[in-house]
């Protein structure tokens, strides 16, 4: 095969004319990086509450929160993007609208791929949520109201401490997901890791250095991930209470 | 922006249906037959006692599920080339152009998330039933054909639909190719006559009722074939 490896391509300067190439690399795991914890954290918060709601009395919130999951596991993550980055900005008042236009380079792709990759990963958390709960013995919320505990008390004290425990494996498979998933922002503009590879691919022409370069960092923070989850899962272990249960999950 | 134009989609609808949603359909047909059967070899090597056959069965399977789809496609879109050319003996690399690398990309892609299933599937059947197929003189081949894998099968199918609807949806990804799927077909449309808001509302709409109604067909499925034990 007539390919010319060159794998000191690294160390020359890319084409912002400031970086070398493997730092260009870096910088583009730092957006992956930045932009799954902004949308882990929105994720976390809302999917809890949604999963919570699906488990409560009120049937209309259940409702919601069904109408929620379905509605954002129905639709590629691909379009909900799109529909953060063109059409939302057309919908609102021409003030706000112009306000979202008129946004700086990297905060224009940023803002609507932490929206988008948020509320999406929301709807899959509050799966796991609400299976984590619904996989505790059942008694444990009426023995919860016997104590005269107020519903939010149950949750806050009886329920969610044991099943965020449950739920940590499928938790570590949903952010290594969400790195995974970063990626689709590339579409909107978003410099991440994988954008970086491929405009490394584009100038220099040495297509399987770059994304082997990118491929070694996903599986590096791959292993960091689960290594921190792992010890997180230990330290939070309950005695007495065999490994977490598997609720399942699948997809990507 | 004045006003929403939704004489854009009458406009296009059957250029959206005929070239766009043949292809995505098309795409997720072809990968997830070929992702099923090549994620049942995959299976089939993983649980294998031989370290040769599982080993790299592990190392495949992991290492697709360990970097993005996006990832995957461009690897496949530059590699499938050079590979071709190392089969057919090529100097240079051959064109497979962006449709057939596209499958390819898919296939191999989702033969790891189906092999993961159909492991699940192949370790559910009571290993009883594997020594009661040795006992009765079946080899290997004939246990796996006629005793485990049909069971596997029945008792993943929900599993693997949901699977393929997941897979429907990424498909939008060959958007990076500029592929005319569905998604690019309306983004075609939508660039060339500025109407995005409408053709991506439309977009995200048709997505999201094939893939309902897909999933609460899976849902009713679920219900009729589950095996009471």
């Amino acid at each position: 095969m007539n390919y010319n490896w060159n794998w000191k391509i690294f160390f020359n300067i890319s084409a912002d004319g400031r970086h070398t190439w493997l730092t260009t690399l870096f910088i583009g795991l730092g957006w992956t990086m930045a932009t799954a914890l902004c949308a882990g954290i929105i994720a976390f918060l809302l999917g809890s509450t949604l999963g919570v709601m699906r488990t409560t009395p009120h049937k209309w919130w259940v409702r919601f929160g069904n109408a929620y999951v379905e509605f954002f596991r129905n639709i590629p993550l691909l379009v909900q993007l799109f529909l953060w980055y063109f059409v939302l900005p057309e919908l609102l008042p021409d003030a706000i609208g112009g306000w979202i236009k008129s946004m700086t380079p990297p905060w224009a792709s940023f803002v609507p791929a932490v929206i988008g990759l948020g509320l999406f990963t929301a709807a899959r958390v509050s799966e796991q949520v609400r299976a984590g709960i619904q996989a505790l013995s059942g008694g444990q919320s009426p023995a919860a109201t016997a104590l005269g505990l107020t519903l939010p008390q149950r949750y806050r004290f009886v329920l969610l401490p044991m099943a965020y425990r449950i739920i940590l494996p499928p938790l570590t498979s949903e952010t290594m997901n969400l790195i995974k998933n970063t990626s689709v922002a590339l579409t909107i503009g978003l410099f991440d890791l994988t954008a970086a590879a491929r405009s490394m691919q584009e100038f220099t022409f040495q297509v399987f250095e770059a994304f082997t370069a990118a491929t070694v960092i996903y599986i590096l923070v791959n292993l960091v991930v689960v290594n921190l989850m792992r010890w997180l899962e230990r330290s939070v272990a309950v005695p007495g209470f065999i490994g977490p249960a598997d609720v399942g999950g699948g997809g990507h | 922006m004045g006003g929403f134009d939704f004489n854009v989609i009458e406009r296009s609808i059957g250029y959206l249906f005929r070239e766009g949603m043949t292809f995505t359909l098309t795409l997720t047909g072809l990968a997830a037959l070929g992702g099923i059967i090549f994620g049942t070899i995959l299976a089939m090597m993983r649980l294998s006692s031989h370290k040769w056959l599982s080993l790299p069965a592990t190392g495949y399977v992991n290492l697709m599920r360990s970097i993005p789809l996006l990832l995957v496609i461009f690897w496949f879109y530059f590699l499938v080339p050079y590979i071709g050319a190392w089969i057919v003996g090529a100097p240079t690399p051959i064109q497979v152009g962006a449709v057939a690398s596209s499958v390819i990309t898919f296939t191999m892609f989702e033969a790891a998330y189906y092999s993961e299933i159909m492991r699940a599937g192949i370790q559910s059947i009571a290993r009883g039933q594997v020594w009661a197929g040795y006992a009765l003189g079946l080899n290997y081949w004939q246990t796996m054909g006629k005793v485990v894998l049909p069971q596997a099968f029945r008792n993943m199918i929900p599993i693997l639909l949901t699977q393929t609807i997941i897979l429907f949806q990424d498909t939008s990804l060959v958007y990076v190719l500029s592929i005319t799927d569905f998604l690019g077909a309306a983004s075609k449309i939508a660039q060339r006559d500025g109407r995005l808001v409408e053709m991506y509302l439309f977009a995200a709409l048709v997505y999201f009722i094939v893939s309902f109604t897909l999933s609460y067909v899976v849902k009713l499925l679920q219900q009729k074939i589950a095996i009471i034990r």
